[in-house]
């Protein structure tokens, strides 16, 4: 039986911008991954304490306020302090693309804009897995 | 570097990505996952575990996390294992009852862990019951289970459970139907939440009356006869049904104590303090009684039905299982054997060369 990708959608910030969110969650279903849907305004400890409770493989996260340069290190930050090494981070929202270096150099594996296909974030998530 | 502790230790001592990687592993069937269950086993048994059940919507991730609040502030650990189903067509899922119990997202005495039905056969989940053990033996003094109940195969899961509860809520037509569709007897507590709603006192009156015509009926005949009625398979072995062991306790005048009835607003709280202690009372309740014992007997035989029809299921869609279906069912087309023979000879053939 093949091990079903599970993932962590999440949006942190204070702004109520979720659409981006839930296309990709359902999009991810459909892809066949199993999507655990955290809501709105999720603080980086939250999505930490999620993601090691729900043994998420991936952590997708949408940002539309403007504080991914904020929030993004804040969450690798804490997934480095619990000593959780084998998560992919990808994001996704209204980030300008010239933010895009830094929060790799974070560790953020991949950022997907406004008109990214979806296609392309599953494609992505299934090719870079860290656990296999 | 301190030497390298067991997946079991880790979980023993709490360690929460030690307790979600063995929930994750006993969800893929992993053998060192199941080795891990088995040395922790005899750790189990300590936690009470609840089961929240009720139609999509009626607020059973609600109620979940204003019980979590409620039990934390016993100082008890809670642990949820919130169970949706998946997608028949993608085999994905969107799991949001955690959206609900954010505000224990931190708590480090709360572990909340989603999982999807996965379900092939019906809504029974392959973890469920195993992930339960899990948290137990990870020391939460508190398991709940919340379930999606529509229907038959969504009320074993909630089997497994010590305390059932059974959530409905005004103004869903049919809600009444499925309660009387059969899961009505696996309840020990009923709650109708909503209750800021119109129409929740009826619904309270409706449950009510069911209630006693099934405890009218169970009075009047034996409880061999009752338990052939159909849906307590594991009660005829055990001597007491979920139901039967509320609905047979007798009052002083010689009444049935049924069940009790809470209305509450998950969405402000109200009626969660009744509720905990609802819950509470059977707890002792069955600790006094001896129903615990036969409560977690029934839930074995539930579990271990699950791992079979799961074991059955998984080979007959392995290699193996698909080759033979495939010839089966030629020879069946071409009228060498008829269906009856050809499932004989495919469940040998999957039956054979197990452990037993
Ligand atoms: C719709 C919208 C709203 C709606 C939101 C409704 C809702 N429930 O989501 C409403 C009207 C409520 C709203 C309000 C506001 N908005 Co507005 N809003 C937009 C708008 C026009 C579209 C966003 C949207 O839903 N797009 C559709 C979805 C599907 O696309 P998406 O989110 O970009 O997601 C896609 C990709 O980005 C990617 N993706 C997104 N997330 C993720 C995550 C992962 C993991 C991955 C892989 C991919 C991925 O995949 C998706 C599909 O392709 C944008 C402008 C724009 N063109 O983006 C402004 C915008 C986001 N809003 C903005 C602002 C400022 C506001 C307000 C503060 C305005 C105000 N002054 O009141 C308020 C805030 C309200 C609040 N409570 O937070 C700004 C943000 C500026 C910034 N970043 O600095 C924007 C960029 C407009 C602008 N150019 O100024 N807004
Ligand atoms: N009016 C009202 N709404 C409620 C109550 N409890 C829950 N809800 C709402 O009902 C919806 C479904 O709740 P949820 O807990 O997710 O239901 P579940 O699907 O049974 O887990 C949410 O929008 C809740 O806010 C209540 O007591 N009264
Ligand atoms: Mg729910």
């Amino acid at each position: 039986m093949e091990r079903k990708i599970r993932v962590l959608v999440a949006k942190p910030g204070l702004d109520g911008h979720d659409r981006g969110a839930k296309v990709i969650a359902r999009a991810l279903r459909d892809a066949g991954m199993e999507v655990i849907y955290t809501g709105l305004r999720q603080t980086p400890e939250q999505i930490v304490t999620a993601a090691v409770q729900e043994d998420a493989d991936v952590v997708a996260m949408s940002i539309l306020s403007g504080a991914h340069n904020h929030l993004f290190p804040r969450v690798m930050e804490l997934l480095a302090e619990k000593g959780v090494d084998d998560v992919l981070v990808v994001g996704g929202g209204v980030i300008p693309e010239d933010d895009y270096d830094f929060l790799k150099s974070k560790g953020i594996a991949a950022i997907f804009g406004p008109g990214t296909p979806t296609g392309s974030t599953i494609e992505f998530i299934r090719n870079n897995l860290k656990r296999k | 570097m301190p030497a390298e502790r067991s997946l079991s230790e880790r979980v023993a001592a709490g360690e929460a990505r030690a307790v979600a990687r063995l929930i994750s592993g006993l969800e893929d069937g992993e053998p060192r996952a199941v080795a891990a269950l088995r040395s922790l086993h005899r750790a189990t048994g300590k936690a009470h575990i609840v089961g929240i059940t009720g139609p999509p919507g009626s607020g059973k991730s609600t109620l979940t996390d204003k019980l979590i609040r409620h039990l934390r502030g016993t100082g008890a650990r809670v642990g949820v294992i919130a169970v949706d189903p998946s997608s028949p067509f993608s085999g994905g899922a969107i799991l949001g009852d955690r959206l609900r119990m954010q505000d224990h997202a931190t708590d480090p005495g709360v572990f909340i862990r989603s999982l999807a039905s996965r379900g092939k056969l019906g809504g029974l989940s392959r973890a469920t019951a195993a992930a339960a053990r899990v948290l137990d033996a990870a020391g939460y003094d508190w398991v709940i289970i919340e379930t999606v109940g529509v229907g038959q195969s969504e009320v074993d899961i909630v089997r497994i459970a010590d305390t059932v509860v059974l959530v409905s809520v005004p103004g869903l037509g049919d809600d009444i139907q499925v309660i009387k569709a059969g899961i009505m007897e696996i309840g020990d507590i009923f709650v109708v939440n909503k209750a800021d709603r119109e129409g929740a006192d009826r619904v309270v009156r409706e449950i009510k009356g069911m209630l006693e015509t099934a405890a009218a009926l169970s009075m009047s005949q034996p409880a061999a006869l009752l338990s052939q009625g159909g849906h307590h398979g594991a009660s005829a072995l055990t001597g007491t049904g979920a139901f039967g062991s509320t609905a047979m306790a007798l009052d002083e005048t010689g009444h049935p104590i049924l069940p009790p009835i809470i209305k509450t607003v998950a969405a402000t709280g109200e009626g969660v303090a009744e509720l905990a202690a609802a819950i509470a009372a059977h707890r002792s309740n069955l600790a006094t009684s001896g129903g615990l014992e036969a409560r977690r007997l029934e839930g074995a035989v539930t579990e271990m039905r699950g791992l079979i029809a799961y074991r059955l299921l998984d080979e007959l869609e392995g290699p193996k299982g698909r080759e033979l279906e495939a010839r089966l069912a030629r020879a069946v087309v071409d009228k060498e054997y008829d269906a009856y023979e050809a499932a004989d000879i495919l469940f040998a053939a999957l039956t054979q060369g197990g452990r037993a």
